[in-house]
């Protein structure tokens, strides 16, 4: 019985795929068609491919479940989590010969994404153990508020990308998740009892390779995902009570959260019936604080932390040039126009793509204040850009090295040869 | 190792009315596999869910052991979920591919060293615990797996379609696997799957959901000869029972020209219910190709042939003068007829096929019921 090979995605990218080889399995692509970056675990075959100016993912997974994940990556990008974006499925692909090979699932490769394996392939020291913890754990947490069940949280199934000296956090393998209208008690700890396992899991396997600090306890850090994930959840959600005349804890709660990058647009208010007490929690809780805020003022899409770093630029811009009692977006745009562009511009072109704007423009803000520190004097933004272009950017190339696994590893990671510009 | 108890219990997802799964009664067997089959959104995976800790339970109970788990977060009531994840860290050793959790859960080194090596040798993988994944073959690797599971010495494996994602070749030889690993292992274990074969092959016993409601439990021989009523008559069973609406009349059961012979006690308890009618059931082995003389027969159109070589299978549609009668009261859109593959008929041939005299299963037309002779 002949199939009829079916590509499921919208008509521009249906284009481009049909010129691959799909009658022959993933594993026995030439290379030719790929493009080697590195990847976490996994059971299915994945690999990369351009086409068009676009990198994609590629794994070959049975039909019903490329359909499945494909429905689910979609469902999430509607609920704006922050995941890989889906393309599409390519289903009914045969071999020549006649034997029936599984589906393909397509999702735009993540750019400037790091798998973990990648970020640990040089040590991995304490404290970014910690930050790549918290990434995951907001991301955990961001997922349960819109009812999502993981059910197979690990480092491999997520990606990381550079946050202003953190790291943010996506999610990448949806196989096994379920999106219901909230979750149960059971069903967050059964996400985190999973997270807690896999996470010990790849962390011995690192130690095993060497490549994590000795100082480093897979278990210590494991357990560190679950009370992490505790608290936040507690600062989320829970009631809280106190006396009426203490109401301005219920602004201090809004800034809590505010602080962790969550936005509450509604809160659950009752007052108890003697009027004394008043129990608070949030309804609403939005995550994207900061992200969006300066995406509202500047235009500038960033990630949180670098939206925090870089509105506190604009404050201080702000402050400096006199204007804070000015229209916010007013001044916003002037400090656009004053600091930041002409910073990205102070990049030589072809080192822009080595990292994204907001992401330099954090990197300059420090970079500067190293400086002046050094040479006792204040040093202006673009001098810092040059000199930061100069002295760090350039020899960037260096840490892309870490990217590329041995060729005895092949089938853990792939050997990785690529510098971030050819990604644009 | 454990009973497992489900008692009334029920689970009434928000938002709706219907029960996913209505006042569930099961009482499993210590060491007993037991599989939970249906159709997609029976309520099976629910059941196991709700047993896992997973869903919360709104009415009734559920026990394993004596121990009352109703309430209890997942990770306290001593059960594995199987297959969940099962990824394999290549710079480990088997062995610590196999026990990296147990170091988690604070369980000592010997300990650790004792439940692995006991593992390894169920596993057939004693002489490959100092070597890393890479160096196993693609089977070795799934038994490395499943020592995961296997040394945090659950009381319950619970595993849900575990080999949904396997290509069908590989999907038979693992479903041995289990089965036998399960068998030497004797953990009691519920399995959920949608597809009553793998059900029928695996399970001590099966329990047929629909609907949210349990329909029947038992082991696949008594499923299979005495299903009790007509859902599971149809959905057990490859390829399907044959089941049609036949007028009941003076000891026979008829329907156009096909004419059974009926016990009196079905005749009377059809009479009893006030009704006229039978659903009768017929599997295709108990079809018996006729001459086309005789009386009573159902003539059939062979549509297709399926040639299985000890067996052959043929799907056909009522071809006599009261053909339009009959397809309109048969449950599915075909007749299905096991011959002898070596006198097997052709595409487009009208046979006669009579009913195995006491093959028959009756069903109540009123409550859908198993009426026993
Ligand atoms: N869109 C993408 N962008 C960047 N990297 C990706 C993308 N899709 C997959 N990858 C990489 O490929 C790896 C494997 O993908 P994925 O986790 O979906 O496979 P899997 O076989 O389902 O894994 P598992 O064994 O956890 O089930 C990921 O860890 C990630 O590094
Ligand atoms: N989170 C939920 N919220 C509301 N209804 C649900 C939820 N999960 C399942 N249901 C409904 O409950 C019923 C039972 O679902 P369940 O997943 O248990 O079925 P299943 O037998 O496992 O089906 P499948 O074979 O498709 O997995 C279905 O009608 C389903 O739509
Ligand atoms: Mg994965
Ligand atoms: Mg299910």
């Amino acid at each position: 019985m002949s199939m009829e090979l079916r590509i499921l995605a919208a008509p521009r990218e249906q284009q481009a795929l049909l010129d691959l080889p799909w009658d022959m399995p993933l594993e026995q692509w030439p290379e030719w068609y790929l493009v080697a970056l590195p990847r976490g675990i996994s059971r299915h075959v994945v690999r990369f491919t351009r086409l068009g100016g676009n990198v994609y993912a590629l794994k070959e997974i049975v039909k019903p479940y490329a359909d499945r994940e494909y429905q689910m990556l979609r469902d999430l990008a509607r609920l704006d989590v922050p995941a890989v974006q889906a393309v599409g499925v390519v289903s009914g692909r045969e071999a020549p010969g006649g034997e029936s090979l599984d589906s393909v699932l397509v999702t735009r490769h993540l750019q400037f994404s790091l798998p973990y394996r990648a970020l640990f392939a040089r040590m991995m020291r304490r404290d970014t153990v910690d930050r790549l913890i918290d990434a995951l754990v907001v991301l955990i947490a961001r997922l349960h508020l819109t009812g999502f069940y993981w059910g197979d949280c690990s480092l491999s199934n997520t990606l990381f990308r550079r946050d202003a000296g953190a790291f943010a956090a996506y999610l990448v393998d949806a196989e096994t998740g379920e999106l219901h209208n909230g979750l149960s008690d059971g069903q967050r700890a059964h996400d985190l009892d999973t997270a807690r396992t896999n996470i010990a899991g790849e962390m011995m396997d690192l130690l095993a390779a060497g490549q994590l600090d000795e100082s480093v306890d897979p278990i210590g850090v494991s357990d560190q995902v679950v009370e992490r994930y505790e608290a936040l959840w507690t600062e989320l959600t829970e009631w809280e009570a106190f006396d009426v005349n203490e109401r301005w804890r219920i602004a201090r709660r809004v800034d809590r959260l505010n602080e962790l990058g969550f936005d509450v647009d509604e809160l659950d208010i009752v007052t108890d019936i003697g009027g004394r007490t008043i129990r608070v929690q949030p309804k609403v809780v939005d995550p994207g604080h900061h992200s969006r805020r300066l995406l509202r003022l500047t235009g500038i899409d960033a990630q949180e932390n670098q939206a925090r770093r870089l509105l506190n630029d604009l404050d201080t811009y702000a402050a400096v040039t006199e204007q804070q009692g000015e229209d916010e977006e007013i001044v916003a745009n002037a400090w656009v126009m004053d600091s930041y562009e002409p910073v990205l511009r102070a990049i030589p072109r072809d080192l822009r793509g080595k990292l994204e704007g907001p992401e330099i423009f954090h990197e300059v803000l420090e970079h500067r204040w190293y400086l002046s520190e050094n040479l006792g004097r204040d040093i202006g933004l673009e001098e810092a850009a040059r000199d930061y272009a100069d002295t760090v950017l350039r020899h960037k190339p260096d840490e892309l090295a870490i990217l590329g696994g041995t060729s005895a590893e092949a089938d853990t990671t792939q050997p990785f040869r690529i510098t971030w510009s050819d990604l644009q | 190792m454990a009973t497992v108890t489900f008692d009334k219990a029920t689970r009434i997802y928000p938002g709706t009315d219907k029960p996913a799964v209505d006042a569930l009664d099961l009482a499993i067997e210590d060491g007993e596999f037991l599989v939970l089959v249906g159709p997609s959104g029976c309520g099976k995976s629910t059941s196991l869910r709700m047993l896992a800790g997973l869903e919360e339970v709104d009415g009734g109970a559920i026990r394993i052991g004596d121990r009352d788990v109703t309430h209890m977060p997942p990770k306290d009531r001593d059960i594995a979920m199987v297959f969940q994840n099962y990824a394999l860290y290549p710079h480990m050793t088997v062995a610590d591919n196999m026990g990296f959790a147990l170091k988690i859960a604070g369980v000592s080194k010997d300990e650790i060293r004792r439940r692995v090596g006991d593992a390894a040798k169920l596993l057939d993988l004693a002489e490959y615990l100092d070597r890393k994944p890479k160096a196993l073959s693609g089977g070795q690797r799934q038994r490395v797996a499943m020592g995961r599971a296997i040394v945090r010495e659950p009381q319950v494996f619970l595993m849900d379609e575990p080999l949904s994602n396997l290509d069908a070749k590989l999907r038979v030889s693992t479903r041995t696997q289990i089965a036998s690993l399960q068998r030497r292992l004797g953990i009691t274990t519920v399995y959920v799957t949608h597809d009553q074969v793998e059900a029928m092959t695996m399970g001590d016993r099966v329990a047929v959901l629909n609907a949210g409601l349990l329909q029947q439990v038992d082991s696949p021989l008594g499923l299979y000869d005495k299903p009790s009523n007509v859902f599971v008559a149809g959905f057990i069973g490859s390829p399907a029972m044959n089941i049609a609406t036949f007028d009941v009349k003076d000891g026979r059961a008829t329907l156009g020209n096909a004419d059974v012979a009926i016990p009196a006690s079905i005749s009377s308890k059809v009479a009893a219910e006030g009704s006229d009618t039978v659903v009768l059931g017929f599997r295709p082995e108990s079809l018996l190709p006729a001459s086309a003389e005789e009386t009573g027969g159902i003539p059939v159109l062979v549509d297709v042939v399926e040639e299985l070589g000890s067996d052959a299978y043929v799907y056909g549609r009522p071809a006599g003068p009261a053909a339009e009668e009959q397809a309109d009261r048969l449950r599915s859109d075909q007749i299905i007829a096991r011959v002898e593959p070596r006198n097997a008929p052709q595409k487009g041939e009208k046979i006669n096929f009579t009913v195995r005299p006491g093959s028959e299963h009756f069903f109540s037309v009123k409550t859908g019921e198993r009426l026993e002779p």
